[in-house]
Parts: C-alpha cells; sequence; structure tokens
C-alpha cells in the first residue's frame, strides 16, 4: 500500500468531490466514447449496440445520447436475454431504451434451447457462457455487421489485450494472436462476408472512472447498484443471494445483509457486495478502498480457470 | 488532468513486466485476487500480472500490446506495454502510435558497465529509433537493475554517460534519466531507501510521468478536418437551417464560424456557419477536438472528405503522389507493384506501391537497398495514389501525416506509413 496514492486520493474525494468528479481526463474519456459511437454509424451498415441495464451499459448509453441526442440514436439496441436476470435491471432497461425513443431487440437464451441450439449439462447450469450462442443466431438473424459492447479493459487480462475495433472470422470468434494491429485512430474495419466486429467504445474506462461519470453526469441505474437488505448465504468467501434460481444449499445459513451489486449479470452467477453505499459518490470511495476487483469479489464464473475469459471470448462470447 | 498514455520498451529479460508490475502494486492499482493469482510457490511474480494470453504465459513472453490502468492522486495512466523483441516490432509500432510518452528500459547487467565508453545494446537503440520515428513526445530512460551490479553509481554515471551519447548523436530529445530496480521498488513509485543511491537526487519514475504533458496538437497549421459521419435531417426544424452537420475530429488548427473552406475532393468553397463541441453544444473546437460542422450553403460533401481553410491550400499538399516511411506489420512482405486499400483520415483509396526506395536498418536507420520489406521491416517507399489525399510530412501533422495500408485481399492492416 501506498500512501501518495490511494489515501491521497480518497481524501481529495471526500474533501473536494466537486473537483475530482470533473476530472478532465472524464471529458477525454466522454471524447474517446463519442468518436468511437459515431465512427460505427458510418463505417457498418447494420450495427447493433449491446444493452444489458448494467452500468457500463449505460455509460455507453448516455454518451451515445450525447453524440446523437434522444430519438436520433442510429442503431438498435440489442440484449440477449438469459431469462436468469434481476427484475430491476430487466425494468430499467426497458424504460431507457423507451426514453431514448430507441429500437429495442431481445433475444433469449431460452428461444435457443427451445430450437435445440443450447443444451444445458445440468438444469442448474448457468447460463452466461450459452449467451455466446444466442448472440451468435441474432447475429445471423438481422446480419449484424458490428456489435458495440460496454466492456473495459481493466476488468480482466484477456480484455486488456483486446483491440477497440475487434475483428470475429465467421464463427463469430476472437483470434488473439491475429488481431490487427490498431495504429493511431486509422481503424480498419474491412469485412469479409458474414465476418463482423466487435467494437468497445469504453475500452479505456477503469470501474472508478464509471463511477465517477455516473456521478457527474447524474446517471440513473438499476436500484440493485446502490446498498439495500438481501437475503444472502456465504459461499466460498462471495456473498451469494437468494433466490428462486440460486437457492440455498445443504447445510447453508441464510443471513441478511446490506449489499449492492457491483456488476449485474446472470443471477446464477453473480454476487452481490456488503456496502451501505447509496449514492454514485459513496461508490466513488467504496471503489478506492476496494482489495478485491470487479469481477474477483462477484463472478463465480471467472474463477473456472485462469484462461477462462480467454477461452470464453474465442468462442464468439463478448 | 488528462490521463497520459505511456509505452514501456524492453524485453521481459529487462525486468519490463516487474516493471510495470511494481507501478501497479506499488500505486495499489493491483487488487488482492489478481495479486493471489500471480503468486509461485508462495512468491508474488510481478511479470504475470500483465502476461494476459495463455500462450504469453505458456512462452514466458509478451506477444501483444496490453493495456494497464492505474492513477495517482495527481493523474490516471494509460500504460501500453508492448512487447520488446524485433519480431514484435509491429506491436510496438502499434502501441507508440497513441502514446504521449515512452519509457525505454535499460538492462544494466546485460552492459559493460565497467567502461566509460561502452555501448548500449542494439534493442535500445532500436526502440528509441522507433519512438524517435513515431513522434513519441516524451523519452524516459530507467536504467534498471542497478542493485545487482557491484558499483551501482558507477555503473549509473557510465550507462547514463552513454544514453546521453546516443541520443545526441540520434537527435532524440530524452526528458530524464533515471536508476530504478523494478524488483525492490527503488525510484519506482518510492524513492531509493539509499537517498543518494546512484548517487541521484532526482524524482522518482512515477514523480516524472506524473508531470508529462500529453500529446499537443501539431500547433500553428490552418484548420483541416477529416468528415467522419453526415449527419442528416429529415426535417428543418432539427437544426439551423435544417442543414447536415459534418462530424469528425479537427485534425489541424481550429473550426470556428466564419471560416471559408475548401472541400476535398470537390473544390467547392462554402463558410463555416455552425461549429458544434463533440456533444452538440455551440462553441470553437481546437485540434485533437471532436466537433460538428455545418455550412452556409448546400455543397457535395461525404465521409471520408476532408475540409480545410481556404486560405491554406497552399500550406497543405493535394496529391496523388506520397513519399513516405513504412513499417510493414503483415507477415506477407511489402512487394513492389502490388495494389493496398489506404485510409488516411476517414477516406479510403487504393494506393500502389511503385517502388521501395530502401529499407532501414532498425538499429541504426541506416539505408540499405531491398527489393522487399519482411514484417517488422522498416523502409521508405513511393506510393501511387488512386485519388489525391490532403497530406503534410508526419514531423508536421501526426493526423495529415499517418496512413495504414490495407491487404485488398486477406483485409489485414499491413503497414503504417509516414509521409516524408
Amino acid at each position: 500500500m501506498n500512501a501518495r496514492t490511494d489515501t491521497a486520493v480518497l481524501q481529495s474525494t471526500q474533501n473536494a468531490a466537486e473537483h475530482h468528479l470533473s476530472n478532465a481526463h472524464l471529458d477525454a474519456l466522454e471524447e474517446e466514447t463519442i468518436f468511437i459511437l459515431r465512427e460505427v454509424a458510418a463505417a457498418f451498415e447494420r450495427p447493433a449496440l449491446l444493452f444489458s441495464g448494467g452500468k457500463d451499459s449505460l455509460v455507453m448509453l448516455k454518451c451515445a445520447e450525447k453524440a446523437f441526442g434522444v430519438g436520433r440514436i442510429p442503431y438498435p439496441l440489442l440484449m440477449i436475454d438469459t431469462g436468469h436476470n434481476f427484475p430491476e435491471v430487466t425494468e430499467f432497461r426497458d424504460r431507457r431504451a423507451k426514453e431514448l425513443q430507441a429500437e429495442l431487440i431481445v433475444r433469449s437464451v431460452e428461444d435457443s434451447m427451445k430450437r435445440g441450439t443450447v443444451r444445458l449439462a445440468h438444469p442448474g447450469e448457468s447460463r452466461n457462457a450459452h449467451q455466446s450462442v444466442t448472440l451468435l443466431e441474432a447475429i445471423e438473424e438481422f446480419r449484424f455487421d458490428a456489435l458495440i459492447g460496454g466492456a473495459r479493459r481493466d476488468e480482466e487480462k484477456a480484455r486488456a489485450k483486446e483491440r477497440i475495433f475487434s475483428h470475429r472470422d465467421s464463427f463469430g470468434q476472437w483470434q488473439p494472436k491475429a488481431q490487427r494491429p490498431e495504429l493511431w485512430t486509422l481503424f480498419n474495419t474491412r469485412l469479409q462476408p458474414g465476418e463482423h466486429f466487435r467494437v468497445f467504445p469504453i475500452s479505456n474506462w477503469t470501474e472508478l472512472d464509471v463511477w465517477q461519470y455516473i456521478a457527474r453526469e447524474h446517471i440513473a441505474l438499476p436500484s440493485i447498484y446502490y446498498t439495500h437488505r438481501r437475503e444472502v448465504v456465504e459461499r466460498r468467501g462471495l456473498l451469494v443471494p437468494v433466490t428462486d434460481l440460486t437457492p440455498p444449499r445443504e447445510g447453508e445459513q441464510v443471513v441478511i445483509r446490506d449489499v449492492r451489486f457491483r456488476t449485474v449479470g446472470d443471477i446464477t452467477c453473480t454476487c452481490p457486495v456488503a456496502s451501505d453505499a447509496a449514492t454514485p459518490e459513496d461508490i466513488v470511495i467504496e471503489t478506492l478502498k476496494a482489495d478485491l476487483s470487479e469481477r474477483g469479489a462477484t463472478r463465480m464464473d471467472d474463477k473456472t480457470s485462469e484462461a477462462s475469459m480467454e477461452k470464453r471470448k474465442k468462442d464468439g462470447y463478448f | 488532468m488528462e490521463a497520459l498514455k505511456f509505452i514501456t520498451c524492453g524485453s521481459v529479460d529487462d525486468g519490463k513486466s516487474t516493471l510495470i508490475g511494481r507501478l501497479l502494486v506499488d500505486s495499489k492499482a493491483v487488487l488482492q485476487d489478481h495479486l493471489a493469482g500471480v503468486q509461485r510457490q508462495g512468491e508474488t511474480d510481478l511479470a504475470l500480472l500483465t502476461d494476459g494470453l495463455s500462450a504469453e504465459r505458456e512462452q514466458g513472453i509478451t506477444i501483444d500490446v496490453a493495456y494497464r490502468y492505474f492513477s495517482t492522486e495527481a493523474r490516471k495512466f494509460i500504460i501500453g506495454d508492448a512487447p520488446g523483441h524485433e519480431q514484435y516490432t509491429r506491436n510496438m509500432v502499434t502501441a507508440a502510435s497513441s502514446a504521449d510518452a515512452a519509457v525505454v528500459l535499460v538492462d544494466a547487467t546485460k552492459l559493460p558497465w565497467q567502461d566509460a565508453g561502452l555501448a548500449l545494446l542494439p534493442q535500445t537503440r532500436r526502440h528509441s529509433l522507433l519512438l524517435k520515428l513515431l513522434r513519441v513526445p516524451s523519452i524516459v530512460f530507467a536504467v534498471n537493475k542497478l542493485d545487482a551490479v557491484a558499483d551501482s553509481a558507477l555503473a549509473y554515471a557510465h550507462i547514463r554517460g552513454a544514453l546521453d551519447r546516443f541520443a545526441a548523436e540520434a537527435g532524440i530529445s530524452v526528458v530524464a534519466t533515471v536508476p530504478v530496480s523494478a524488483l525492490k521498488g527503488w525510484n519506482v513509485v518510492d524513492a531509493a531507501t539509499d537517498e543518494h543511491w546512484c548517487g541521484y537526487t532526482g524524482p522518482t519514475l512515477l514523480q516524472i510521468l506524473e508531470d508529462l504533458p500529453v500529446t499537443q496538437a501539431d500547433a500553428g497549421l490552418p484548420l483541416s478536418f477529416p468528415v467522419q459521419w453526415v449527419e442528416k435531417f429529415s426535417s428543418s426544424s432539427d437544426t439551423t437551417q435544417g442543414r447536415r452537420v459534418f462530424w469528425g475530429r479537427v485534425a489541424t488548427g481550429r473550426a470556428s464560424v466564419g471560416q471559408t473552406i475548401r472541400v476535398l475532393p470537390s473544390g467547392q468553397t462554402a463558410v463555416v456557419a455552425q461549429v458544434l463541441t463533440h456533444v452538440r453544444a455551440p462553441g470553437e473546437v481546437n485540434a485533437n477536438h471532436g466537433a460538428g460542422i455545418v455550412l452556409d450553403r448546400e455543397v457535395d460533401v461525404s465521409r471520408g472528405d476532408w475540409l480545410y481553410a481556404d486560405s491554406a491550400a497552399e500550406t497543405l499538399q493535394s496529391q496523388r503522389q506520397v513519399r513516405a516511411t513504412v513499417a510493414w506489420l503483415d507477415d506477407e512482405p511489402l512487394v513492389p507493384g502490388r495494389v493496398y486499400w489506404a485510409l488516411h483520415g476517414h477516406r479510403w483509396v487504393k494506393a500502389k506501391v511503385q517502388r521501395i526506395v530502401h529499407k532501414l536498418d532498425i538499429h541504426t536507420l541506416a539505408e540499405q537497398d531491398a527489393t522487399q520489406l519482411e514484417p517488422n521491416a522498416i523502409g521508405h517507399i513511393e506510393l501511387a495514389l488512386q485519388e489525391p489525399l490532403l497530406t503534410l510530412p508526419y514531423s508536421q501533422s501526426r493526423t495529415l501525416g499517418a496512413l495504414v495500408l490495407v491487404d485488398t485481399a486477406s483485409h489485414k492492416t499491413s503497414g503504417a506509413v509516414m509521409v516524408l
């Protein structure tokens, strides 16, 4: 731990939240994101913006609103529904799409299961990784040539290596060893038929940047991002929410805790953290103090193997 | 303060990954779960923090550029961690193209440090020359592993002398030279425990980085603006006079209302009626920032066209023949006579490689005869363009002077071109 950095940042946040939150670096990030969002609008014929209702996609959508204006976002929003979403998030997603007068396309993993293109190993299996199949089916259905996603490079080691305009072959696969060099801001968006791009306009944002921007821009989020009382069980160092899909296991004790979600994904693999942070500013401060990463503290699926994200991305995952 | 994008040059052996690990750990940018992931036999291997792909962990080398983030009280940093081996020169070129600064790592244990007239390793020369070629604004030398030599002060003095001589001879301006021990954490984030270690009393590497400027726009040039996206309005009530808005990033100069501009390629002129910032607010916009431009009359403008100050017609060269430095990125060699796609601003044109003037020795920049350019090679070439482009030498403008070549068959990004 180093005195020059964390405590100092913390101090300046607490003493002068206003100053810290208006950092020039947020303007630069916003500008870069908007540049990329416009580039997609111009360079592709059938792009879509992946929208989950989560904080990263809401930040992206805020930038899209600033870039294009309400009712003028030049691509549809696409949601891949695992059927295991937190209701607060789904509700929020629909409301936000309506506010922006944006077209919302929802494709669900359950439909893929009915078609037989997704087979679960067992009924309780997380559907997170299976989203790739449904996503690739949606790409084929709408012939999307670019999908804008809210992934950030600070999330995970494989993502740290991915380009902003990331080429996918006709099987939707990422080829980490054959990435196109990305020089200056000259983006090579040339495609062969059947291929597409994944585009990550908030690649250079960190979790802290996202929260600072949410605070600065007063971006509304689903309520579960802030502290609330919830029934949980403690399992392998994580707080697992008790839901119909994730009932307590034999011998586990259900407790009530003040928690918030740092990330919201599939219910079966997303865990909250203990927190009493009620505002974005509180979360900025908590993030500065955090000693576990966003994924490490909350995602059961990434713990399986060190290379699990790289493997999933090669299979077409976001 | 704006975030600083810097790259680190050196190979794993030089302690590059350890240095980055040290910056991240000592500035508390690495969280416990990530640290736990890099414990091997109870020891923390800082290098494992940065090698993200399984092939990299298997081979113990860095293959591709990884981006890392950390921040201090003063500013946010983005590290482009580029591989140092010669066969990955292309990745270093990629990372350097958008960097505000570079830290070149020099391994003291690999040099005959007892010798006052010592020569640097070829890779130090190569990295520095590439940075100069790409115009990375600030270069910092970090002399590493000085804790592992018998006489640290003498070694540092001799190595610094060699770096100074090389920089002067190659015309490279160096912001600072710092003695560090990435392994021990000396002069990286915190000062060395021994106050006068290596006879150095200057700032630590992090303190130097905190004060470096971000890349400045190329000053003193007239307005030029590549059109990225044309926003059309169906109803005239949407914007002033219902005209189209041309969005993009100002390449040089400043966009302001009342300027007379000329359009490339149509040659038509118009007056700027309105300027919007990247978030659609009215205002003047400087180079390197996003803008929307509305013109006073309907002229033929589409994505890829350029708007530029009418008064600048003489400064800016609209040309169909370009002589340039190229860094070759593709596995397929560059051969004269082939036609590629060239991307300049947002404009795609066909470009034929007329001849390879010569190849540059990447250790000395000496000119050599060549019939083709292999992957990772750098050379001078002549391009014939299907349509004229608005260019300036890269030494004057990074945006007007930069192109990429794309293979028309594989669609790979094949060459990084800097106009001479």
